[in-house]
């Protein structure tokens, strides 16, 4: 069969070219123009090259806010993926608690990330929550809006809440894709719950925890609205993650030159380290098939 | 090792089971006895893998006991049994070498690594996959694969008992001979108890001593191949065992003959006064075509099947098989088959009647 060479079908692709230049490619084009220049006000740009990005690589504030942002998102890796593959090996295989537990599970993840933190912001209240009264009437000294590591601990139980499920979900999903001659010849085998748990269900849920765990990254790397609303970002500047010193600078200040310069960099890290992430995880796979 | 018990065995995959078709086996007590080769034979869906499961402790009876020796081990579980079972498709541990997988139950044990070491070669060299002892099981072919949970079930010397379900459907048929031949050697180096499923009545035949067939959840007949062949216990077995089954033909039973729609054929013995439907099984081999002798028959069709001859015939308007030697010219005037009395077996409503019986 002689296949029709016809390059009109590029024209096709036209439209979505057009949508995504206007919402994607040239609004980044004007934060890329925005790190490049200069103003002093009355629209009169003027070109400074590379000094915002330098100033930025420099900048203390910056290099703080990263350590925070590096340190939460370790810590809710940490607690979410191990959490989340518990839950999924001790969740009901079929049945009606089954179903239950998914449509419980399944439930943080269905609130808007706004009214997550307002949750949250109120249940910690020392005055009128219904955590923070409890934890003051027991003695515990605990309020988020003046201790650090209190607005530290209320942010993290905040994203573990809301996102353990996903993690949790997605290694059910991997969990229930194993035939059950599996545990049966594991059991025929003798092997302990550890070694079914280490030679069975972790390769088998290897796929997706790797998709849970990516996510999770870049999600957590990139948050702004829970703690803002939460915290937003205090108290001084102890849980002012990236995107919030971020949104701060560009519309706090107005400054508009190192904020954008700082977006393009913030951009690039997320992108580097996934891929970093992805590379790594998927090279493991390949080594483990060989 | 040990005997195997099934007392008073039976078990539904319904919780609350009352009518004898809800059970996947029906009530059974039964002996394996220890160090035998049973093939467990039966059609697809008679419950013999529920049977395997049973005495391996992946599935509790609903009710009876199972005992291992004088142990009652119904309630204990798969590990505590120590048993080793073949599954009809391969199951391994994919991030594991071969050579893990092979050790994967020794490890499991804590035995000493020299020991593993010795074990997993000299299994290796059973299944002939020594030359990929250290490769990830993950990629290799299904038989391959069948091969290494093959080993994995032959692996541990001090088992109670190895249950093979199914286990060479997926193997080559040349490497089905071979293997069958190393389980055969496995056993009488061993001496373990085997329990061999299957629904191949050649592979039952050439791998045990003993064939126990299954039919609708009950074990209708244990007996030597020879048994099998010559005095079913049951019509199915008749029906099972042999290529092709046993002819069965409705008769009424005097004494020493049986008669069929006027006509009448002799006995090799006496029965007593029958009730129930009455049949009469006999091989297509102790079947002879005739010049007058024996009842009439038409002839529908010969198959040539290489050693001999099959005759798809019709008797008294049934079905009817019959075996011809190579060299036997079928003309138009083998107007009647004759049977060996001897090798003739009364059946009431599918139970094979002993002769003299009342």
């Amino acid at each position: 069969m002689i296949k029709t060479q016809n390059n009109k079908a590029w024209f096709l692709v036209l439209p979505v070219l057009v949508v995504v230049a206007f919402s994607a490619v040239l609004p980044l084009m004007t934060v890329v123009n925005y790190a490049m220049n200069d103003t002093f006000g009355n629209n009169q740009f003027f070109w400074v090259g590379l000094e915002w990005f330098e100033e930025m690589v420099t900048s203390s504030r910056l290099h703080a806010a990263l350590g925070r942002q590096v340190m939460f998102s370790a810590i809710i890796l940490a607690i979410e993926v191990p959490l989340g593959i518990y839950i999924a090996l001790n969740m009901p295989k079929s049945g009606f608690w089954a179903s239950f537990c998914l449509v419980l599970m399944s439930l943080p993840l269905l609130i808007p990330f706004n009214v997550v933190g307002t949750i949250w912001q109120i249940f910690g209240r020392v005055d009128i929550g219904l955590l923070g009264h409890t934890a003051a009437a027991l003695g515990f000294d605990y309020n988020y809006t003046n201790d650090p590591f209190d607005a530290w601990v209320t942010v993290i139980v905040m994203d573990v809440w809301h996102w353990t499920s996903l993690v949790a979900l997605l290694a059910y999903a991997g969990l229930q894709s194993i035939p059950q001659a599996y545990y049966q010849a594991a059991k025929i085998d003798q092997a302990s719950r550890w070694a079914v748990f280490r030679y069975i269900e972790l390769p088998k849920m290897q796929g997706v925890l790797l998709i849970a765990i990516l996510l999770r990254f870049m999600d957590s790397f990139m948050i702004y609205t829970e703690p803002f609303v939460v915290t937003g970002g205090g108290p001084g500047n102890s849980t002012t993650f990236l995107s919030i010193d971020l949104v701060k600078m560009a519309i706090g200040q107005f400054d508009l030159g190192p904020a954008a310069a700082f977006s393009l960099m913030y951009f690039l890290v997320i992108l580097l380290v996934s891929w970093v992430f992805f590379t790594v995880m998927t090279n493991l796979d390949r080594q483990e098939s060989k | 090792m040990a005997q195997i018990t099934l007392k008073n065995l039976a078990h539904s995959y319904y919780p609350n089971a009352s009518k004898d078709e809800d059970f996947a086996l029906k009530e059974m007590d039964h002996v394996w006895q220890d160090g035998g080769a049973y093939a467990l034979l039966g059609s697809s869906g008679c419950g013999k893998t529920t049977l395997l499961n049973i005495i391996s402790g992946l599935l509790r009876p609903s009710q009876g006991r199972v005992l291992f020796g004088d142990r009652d081990v119904t309630d204990a579980a798969t590990a505590e049994r120590n048993i080793a079972q073949v599954f009809q498709f391969p199951v391994v541990y994919d991030t594991m070498s071969v050579r893990d997988n092979l050790a994967f139950p020794l490890r499991n044990r804590g035995m000493d690594p020299k020991y593993i070491a010795e074990r997993v070669q000299a299994i290796a060299q059973m299944i002939g996959m020594e030359d990929r002892l250290s490769r990830k099981a993950q990629g290799l072919t299904a038989d391959a694969k069948q091969k290494i949970s093959l080993g994995r079930g032959m692996v541990r010397e001090d088992v109670n008992a190895i249950l093979f379900d199914e286990p060479l459907t997926v193997i080559d048929p040349h490497m089905k001979w071979e293997l069958r031949t190393q389980l055969k050697k496995l056993h009488r180096d061993f001496g373990h108890t085997m329990i061999y499923v299957t629904h191949d009545q050649t592979e039952a035949l050439t791998f045990a001593d003993k064939v126990v067939v299954m039919y609708d959840g009950r074990v209708v007949q244990m007996g030597t191949p020879e048994e099998l062949f010559e005095t079913p216990a049951h019509t199915f077995v008749g029906y099972f065992i042999g290529s092709p089954g046993m002819n069965l033909l409705d008769a009424k039973i005097d004494g020493n003959r049986a008669h069929l729609q006027g006509a009448s054929v002799s006995l090799g013995a006496a029965y007593g006064p029958i009730n129930g439907r009455t049949q009469i099984g006999i091989r297509p081999e102790y079947a002879a075509l005739t010049r007058g002798d024996g009842l009439p028959v038409s002839i529908r069709r010969v198959e040539d099947v290489g050693r001999h001859r099959l005759i798809r015939a019709e008797v008294m308007g049934q079905p009817f098989s019959i075996v011809a030697p190579e060299g036997m010219e079928i003309c138009a005037d083998l107007t009647h088959v004759a049977f060996v009395p001897q090798k003739i077996n009364v059946y009431a409503d599918d139970w094979r009647v002993k002769e003299g019986a009342v």
